[in-house]
């Protein structure tokens, strides 16, 4: 067989692309799931959340957290009524291990569980230099772990704290809205392992959620809206000395 | 002498031949770098989704539980943790769903568990059930009383 220079550099580029695809294998698909038929957020009831750090070991087992990192936690604020602007916020490890009893007496005292807000205009991939970081078609905030060379802008663009670097991998991680469970129609770990229903999963896009009923009847909020997050994260009940 | 003013087109030839070269080894080394999936949805990995999808649930899920233990649901009906999912006070128990027979869900301690949420904290929600452990039982455990199911029933307490 006889190939000429030109056939040669035709054949090339084929073969690569070849290769390439068998280099990728037959990813996994999940075959019930379509993705342009969910929008993924959540809604936290501040007035259900009574600081037990369920969802934050539950989200810890689910997803092999790194002991001292947190993809979610809970803070208690003490909102004094004589300095509202300055609230006493503590979290002692994520709340992973509930709270100690309320020192400070006088005002008012409550848990703002917090995680990421799987922004639909999110700071963190815009400036993630290489693809690694991305919203997907379905709502979701996620890191391709693979792609990610770790240089941490997005842990320093999210402005509500909600990326680390994992010290074992070395790449950026997040809450990824237990991405593997919803896709299978389960609820997240952090809403499954809640007592008291505080957290909620919400399709936006599926008209029977109950989300939909609870936004047009309850005053909803989102952290730094001035932000123009576009944050999917809602909460119902929020102070205004949240931060 | 006639004069040509193409005479060097010699290396013109060369110099295009090194750029054709250099165009080639950039898209076969694109080819082989960057993964098909790429773009599929934006500029990330298509195949970066399935991947994460993949991972294996730690939690089975209140459904799960619910297929076998209609003995307990129907305790928990009628009681105040009516709302309270079976993993929210017995652990991440996908593995025992996958394999009932041999992976056993590991004993429960109530004075450890039931504290969790009705220790008396002044941040928590007003009408949430709280109490003040040492108090309420002076160390007995919570089961001597209270069925952790249907915490009040058989108590006598308002509903």
């Amino acid at each position: 067989m006889n190939i000429s220079r030109r056939q040669m550099l035709i054949l090339l580029p084929a073969a690569a692309v070849a290769w390439e695809a068998v280099l990728a294998g037959t990813p996994e698909a999940s075959p019930n799931y379509k993705l342009t038929e969910h929008w993924w957020g959540m809604l936290v009831d501040i007035d259900k959340c009574i600081g037990c750090g369920n969802c934050v070991r539950a989200c810890a087992t689910e997803n092999d957290v790194p002991e001292g990192y947190f993809r979610t936690w809970v803070e208690r604020y003490h909102v004094s009524d004589y300095d509202m602007a300055n609230p006493v916020v503590d979290s002692p490890n994520g709340g992973k291990n509930g709270f100690p009893p309320v020192l400070e007496s006088g005002g008012k005292d409550f848990f703002v569980p917090k995680m990421c807000n799987h922004c639909a205009d999110s700071p963190c991939t815009q400036v993630c230099p290489v693809g690694a970081t991305f919203i997907s078609p379905d709502g979701v905030v996620l890191v391709d772990k693979t792609y990610c060379i770790g240089c941490r802008y997005c842990i320093q663009a999210c402005p509500y704290g909600c990326r680390f670097l994992n010290p074992k991998t070395h790449t950026a991680e997040k809450c990824t809205l237990c991405y593997h469970r919803i896709t299978k129609g389960l609820t997240t770990a952090c809403c499954e392992a809640c007592p008291t229903g505080a957290r909620q999963l919400a399709d936006l896009k599926n008209p029977n959620d109950p989300i939909h009923a609870y936004l047009r009847t309850h005053e909803v909020q989102v952290l730094k809206p001035y932000m123009a997050t576009g944050a999917k994260l809602f909460y119902h009940d929020l102070d205004g000395s949240v931060r | 002498m006639k004069t040509n003013k193409f005479k060097d087109t010699e290396h013109l030839w060369r110099v295009a031949l090194v750029f054709a070269a250099g165009i080639i080894v950039f898209v076969l080394v694109r080819a082989v770098l960057v993964p098909r999936s790429f773009g599929e949805y934006g500029h990330y990995r298509g195949n970066a989704l399935t991947d994460i999808a993949a991972k294996p649930v730690v939690f089975a899920g209140h459904q799960a539980c619910e297929t076998c233990h209609s003995d307990i649901l129907a305790v928990k009906k009628d009681g105040k943790h009516v709302g309270v999912n079976c993993e929210a006070c017995h652990g991440a128990l996908a593995a025992h769903a996958g394999d009932p027979g041999t992976i056993q869900p590991p004993k429960l301690d109530t004075a450890v568990l039931c504290v969790r949420c009705h220790q008396a904290n002044a941040a928590k929600p007003k009408d949430f059930p709280q109490i003040d452990a040492q108090e309420h039982s002076s160390g007995l455990p919570c089961e001597t009383c209270h069925q952790p199911h249907s915490p009040l029933k058989g108590l006598g307490a308002k509903p």
